[in-house]
Order: structure tokens, then C-alpha cells, then sequence
């Protein structure tokens, strides 16, 4: 009996982790090349409203899916040439991406709020799907989600075992070092940086064409915060962040829940949930922070000439 | 063929701030204009009525100084914060809170006399916000938790929290329903200084004033500045690094929670949930571009607030979204932020036989 409540909440968990898994792997990637980039919530937006304008009109919510990346990745690459051409502090070019992108999906979506698309639905998962417990948590979904499963390994591969992955790394641990072995870290952090938000563009479409099938204003609601916040909780290794993307995932199914059976509780406080553990999820990660190993060189500018 | 190549400068260009702002605004002007011609609006148009609705008349003028009592308020603290390197982003939380402090102390007096409940409506206000920066300053300080990151955090639980009070037990029984509290009686309302321009100018006036003497007189100033410069040089000098940021972060807290209590008081007279616009985000924007500097934060306070009015304007006249004023701020911001490059930096051009020669010199030394 308890099964049936509960699988459906878990089924939520991962729905709802899914678009904070994106963006948390995209910062991670930007992250490992050395570049902080505080844009990720004005970035996921600006790809929600990328996506959702593209499936609205092409009526492929592939195609969305696409130019969700692409217009993600453009602010990207707007933050490499104000931190890597003009040299600008990291920190508030970030902010001001974030600022800017929120901005950008609020005007040119005005015409288009409460306007309902394709996109992705449901179905269930050949063979596996008929697993018991496992197939109804995690393959009842829609194609976003599974692809989402496999991006970890990808993540992990590239970073892990391949030259381009290494190669950026190298970036953000140690640029002159990098250099001087015949790298350019200066390519990298572009590539980390389009190639990041590329990815959490993805996250953004997921919630205009999945999640649900409209466009709203503040969509994210956040969410682009709560990656910045993973990657650090997942000490920027790819498996970590699955294990924290699901946990937002269910606090947030949790809460739906709850507001869905009339809770007593009145529902802003249902709503600081998130938020709340955000700040006690990175309190615990600093706890036990021996592991942590931000890249070194994370948040300095490669200086010309040098 | 012609080649560039890229120089620091030994100093910093004289007067360049004041060029590439310029610069910069025309550039994001420009960007803006664009995007509204995208959208098939007259931008030539847009362009007057955004300048016709902050400055040009008495009204619009007034306007505009209302709104910058809040920002400039705010952007104090950030841009002390900011000199700290303490990245602060949680000025729209601690204004948040202010705004549940100052409305805590009217709905717990409201009989109070005036000269009462004004005080104490501004101690509530600099407590509350004060906490609300407090708790992140004591959790990076003693668990080194990202500030950025919690301050975020911050913002969008006080203002649910602020959301909690005023749709739960504050709600006005005679609202109709609508999320606000009563009116505030006469004694919490701060009054008019001259025409629509309320006392809240006058603190911003005081606030500042002090804020300069004590950063520029006082030996604790002078430490902030240098703990900001490097903070481990100051911890090494023995200088009390954690009792600074905790400094800089109450500081910040309580003026952004004034800026709230005047808010609701003055302009408000109630709270209600349309209290927190983002004035807190606006004053980042306004910290940075004034480079930190308090006279400057009070120009760009106005040049800002400005803009909000301004676009307002375009609002009702060519139904502009609201979202247009978050677009010219982040370009604004981004295009000063890259313009600062041509302070420390200069482009040289580099004549053919140079690049030559000093090709030839690399693969000789090669």
C-alpha cells in the first residue's frame, strides 16, 4: 500500500530534480575551466524562453530544445568577452548575465505569457519501464529525463578520461602551466563557458517544454542559485550532483505534495523549503569539507600577455 | 598586414572612468533601442518618453528622487560590503525584513505617540535587517559558507516570510482579501520634508554624511578599506578581520531594512507584498558602477531610479514591459564592467615591419 503512495513522489523527485541536474552539470563544466559564472539563473530562463519560442513556432520541441542551448550559450560566451576580452571581475559580470537574462525572457516573452506549446511527454521506457518499483520511479518519463541519466557519465568521461577534458581542467587548476605545455586555456574557458551554458539552457527547456507546456515569467524561480549552490555541495564532480539534484528534486515534489492535500501549513513557508535547504546542504558539504577541491584557479582572469 | 596588440598601461587613464561611462550608457542605449525596434516600437520615441518620464518634468523629477531614496539607502551598504570583498547579495532580503520590523513595532503600538514609535519602528527595522545579514556573514565566517549563495538565499525567504506575515496573520480584516495590513495610523507615517520629497532624504543625507566621516576619520574606517585591499595583510597586522565582515554585513542589513521601513511608511503607508520591487538588486548595479564611491552612489542612485520611472513611462505610453528597466541595468552594467578594460589597458597597433621583427626575434630566441 505504502508503495503506491510513494512511488509517485519519487517519480515527482526525479522529474523535478531533472532541470537542476542540467544546469548544476553545465556550471560545473564552466566551473572546472576556471570561470565563475553566477549567470546560470538568468542563462536558464533566457534557454526556458529560447526553447519555448522555437517549439512554439517550428512545432518541434527539438528544435527548441536546441536553440535553448544556443541562446544559453551566447550569454555564456557574453560573459567570456566581458571576463576574458575586457578582463571584467567574474563575480559581477555574472550577476549582471543574471540581471540581463531575466530581464531579455521577461520583455520578449511578454507577448507569449500563458501561451501553451508542445514538447515533451511521458512514455513509458521499453522493457525497463515493467521493473518493479525501479521501472515506475525512473521510467515513466519523458525523453529529457532520460537522456538526463546517461549526461553524469558522460560528464564523468569527458572530465575524466579524455584529452579536451583534461585540457580544460588544466585551465582551471593552472592556466600557465597549461600554456606552457602547448594547451590554450584561453580556448578552454570559451569552450567551458558555451559548452556550460549550453547545457544549463537545457535545464531552462526542460522547464518550458516538460515540465510544463507553457511560458511563464520566473520560471526558474531560483533554481539557477540552487546549481550554482550544487556544484559547490558536489565538490564539482558529476556523480555528487546527481545525489543533490534529486534531493532539491524531492524537497520540491514534497512540497507540492503537500500544498496539493490542503496542508494547514501556509504555503510561503512550504515554499522556503528549497531555499532553506540549499543553505544547510552547503553548511553539511563544508562540514565535512575534506574533499572539497574547487579548481585553483577559479575566478581569475587570464591576463593578456601572460 | 596590420597588426594590434594589447598594453597595460603604468597608469590608469585620467578621466576614463568618466568617458567609458559614457561610452557605455550610449552602448546600451543603442543595444535597447534595437531590441525595441525588434518589437516594431518607435525607439526614437521610446528614447524622449524614457527621458520625458525621469527627468524632465517637476512631477517625473519628484518621482525619480523617491525612488532613489531606497536604492541609495541600499547601495551604501553593498558598497561597503563590496570593499570588504564581501560579496553581499542579499540587500533585497534585508530590505525585505526591515519592511516586517518597522510593520511589527505600528501593529504591536499603534497607540503609541509619535515620538515613540518613529524609534522604535527604526531600531526594529536596522535590527531585523541587520540579522538577516548577520546570519550569513556568522556562516561564512565560521563554516565558510559562499556569502553569494547564502545572501540569495535570503532574499527569497524574507521576502516569503515577509509574504507569510502579510497573506496570514497582518492581513487587513478589511481588505477584501487582498494581501496588506491597515493603514499605518498618522504617528508611524513619515511626513513630507518639501512637496512630495518625505524625511527619508533627510536620512539618507545624515546616513551619509556619517558613513564618510567614519570610513575616511576613523582608525576602524581606515581597516575597512585595507581589509578590503587584502585581507590577509590586515589579519596578519592583527586587525579583526571577522569582526569587519560581521561589520560591513549589519551595516549593510540595517540600512537596507531603513530603506524598507521608508518604503512602507512614507510611500506605502502599509505593507503589502508590492513593497519589494528590486531595489536590492538595483543597488549592486548602482555600487558598482559608482565604483563604491558615496558621492558617485548618490548620482547613480538618481540616474537609476531614473530609469525605472523612465520606463514606467514607456510602460503606459507604449506598453514596454517593466522587465525593459532589468535589461538596460545589465547592460549597462556589463557594458561599463568591459569598458573598464581601457583604463589599465591600451590597444597598440603594430606596423608590419615591427611584427616582423619581432617574429624573427621569437624564433631566434626560439
Amino acid at each position: 500500500m505504502a508503495l503506491e503512495l510513494i512511488i509517485p513522489i519519487l517519480a515527482a523527485t526525479v522529474q523535478s530534480g531533472t532541470p537542476i541536474l542540467y544546469a548544476t552539470l553545465g556550471e560545473m563544466l564552466t566551473e572546472r575551466s576556471g570561470v565563475l559564472n553566477l549567470g546560470v539563473e538568468g542563462m536558464m530562463i533566457f534557454g526556458a524562453f529560447g526553447a519555448f519560442l522555437f517549439t512554439y513556432f517550428t512545432g518541434n520541441p527539438w528544435v527548441g530544445l536546441f536553440m535553448a542551448g544556443i541562446f544559453a550559450g551566447i550569454l555564456g560566451l557574453l560573459h567570456g568577452v566581458v571576463c576574458q576580452v575586457f578582463q571584467g571581475n567574474q563575480v559581477v559580470s555574472g550577476l549582471a548575465l543574471t540581471i540581463l537574462g531575466v530581464g531579455l525572457a521577461d520583455f520578449l516573452g511578454t507577448p507569449y505569457v500563458g501561451v501553451a506549446t508542445t514538447g515533451f511527454t511521458p512514455f513509458a521506457f521499453p522493457v525497463l519501464s515493467s521493473i518493479p518499483v525501479i521501472g515506475g520511479i525512473f521510467f515513466k518519463h519523458d525523453a529529457l529525463v532520460y537522456l538526463s541519466y546517461t549526461l553524469p557519465f558522460i560528464f564523468w568521461f569527458f572530465m575524466n578520461r579524455t584529452r579536451w577534458g583534461m585540457a580544460l581542467a588544466a585551465a582551471g587548476e593552472h592556466p600557465a602551466a597549461c600554456s606552457a605545455a602547448g594547451l590554450n586555456p584561453v580556448l578552454m574557458r570559451w569552450a567551458g563557458m558555451f559548452f556550460g551554458g549550453f547545457f544549463v539552457g537545457l535545464g531552462g527547456a526542460y522547464l518550458s517544454l516538460a515540465y510544463t507546456h507553457l511560458w511563464t515569467s520566473n520560471m526558474t524561480g531560483g533554481r539557477g542559485w540552487i546549481a550554482v549552490a550544487l556544484v559547490i555541495f558536489a565538490f564539482w564532480r558529476p556523480g555528487r550532483a546527481v545525489f543533490g539534484a534529486y534531493l532539491f528534486g524531492g524537497i520540491m515534489a514534497f512540497q507540492m505534495r503537500l500544498q496539493a492535500l490542503g496542508a494547514t501549513l501556509p504555503s510561503s513557508l512550504l515554499l522556503m523549503l528549497p531555499y532553506a535547504l540549499t543553505i544547510i546542504v552547503l553548511l553539511f558539504s563544508s562540514a565535512r569539507g575534506k574533499g572539497r577541491a574547487a579548481p585553483a584557479a577559479l575566478g581569475v582572469n587570464i591576463e593578456p600577455g601572460e | 598586414m596590420l597588426g594590434f596588440r594589447i598594453a597595460k598601461r603604468q597608469e590608469p587613464l585620467q578621466w576614463g572612468s568618466f568617458f567609458i561611462f559614457f561610452a557605455a550608457l550610449a552602448l546600451s542605449l543603442g543595444i535597447s533601442c534595437l531590441l525595441l525596434a525588434i518589437q516594431g516600437k518607435p525607439f526614437m520615441r521610446a528614447l524622449f518618453l524614457l527621458w520625458e518620464g525621469a527627468f524632465a518634468h517637476g512631477y517625473s523629477l519628484e518621482d525619480t528622487a523617491l525612488k532613489s531614496i531606497p536604492i541609495f539607502l541600499c547601495s551604501l551598504g553593498v558598497a561597503v560590503c563590496f570593499r570588504m570583498q564581501v560579496w553581499n547579495i542579499g540587500a533585497e532580503g534585508q530590505y525585505a525584513l526591515g519592511a516586517v520590523g518597522a510593520t511589527w513595532a505600528v501593529l504591536t503600538f499603534p497607540d503609541a505617540p509619535a515620538w515613540a514609535l518613529m524609534p522604535l519602528m527604526f531600531c526594529a527595522a536596522a535590527l531585523l535587517g541587520a540579522f538577516w545579514a548577520a546570519v550569513p556573514a556568522f556562516l561564512r565566517l565560521k563554516f565558510e559558507l559562499n556569502e553569494i549563495i547564502s545572501t540569495l538565499m535570503f532574499n527569497y525567504i524574507g521576502i516569503l516570510l515577509l509574504e507569510y506575515f502579510v497573506y496570514g496573520d497582518w492581513k487587513d480584516p478589511a481588505s477584501f482579501g487582498f494581501p496588506m495590513t491597515i493603514m499605518f495610523p498618522d504617528t508611524a507615517i513619515i511626513g513630507s520634508l518639501f512637496g512630495r520629497i518625505h524625511w527619508g532624504a533627510a536620512v539618507c543625507a545624515v546616513v551619509a554624511a556619517m558613513l564618510s566621516v567614519f570610513l575616511k576619520r576613523t582608525r576602524l574606517g581606515f581597516e575597512l578599506m585595507a581589509g578590503g585591499e587584502n585581507p590577509r595583510a590586515a589579519r596578519y597586522a592583527r586587525m579583526p578581520y571577522s569582526f569587519l565582515v560581521m561589520l560591513v554585513m549589519v551595516l549593510c542589513g540595517a540600512l537596507a531594512g531603513w530603506a524598507g521601513l521608508i518604503e512602507t511608511s512614507a510611500t506605502l503607508n502599509r505593507l503589502q507584498p508590492n513593497v519589494v520591487v528590486g531595489y536590492g538588486y538595483t543597488a549592486i548595479v548602482v555600487a558598482w558602477l559608482a565604483r563604491l564611491r558615496i558621492t558617485s552612489i548618490a548620482v547613480f542612485s538618481i540616474l537609476l531610479a531614473g530609469l525605472r520611472v523612465g520606463v514606467e513611462n514607456l510602460q503606459l505610453e507604449l506598453q514596454v514591459p517593466a522587465a525593459f528597466a532589468g535589461i538596460m541595468q545589465g547592460l549597462l552594467l556589463i557594458t561599463v564592467l568591459a569598458g573598464q578594460f581601457f583604463n589599465w589597458y591600451e590597444i597598440q597597433r603594430v606596423s608590419r615591419v615591427e611584427a616582423e621583427a619581432a617574429k624573427a626575434d621569437e624564433g631566434g630566441n626560439a
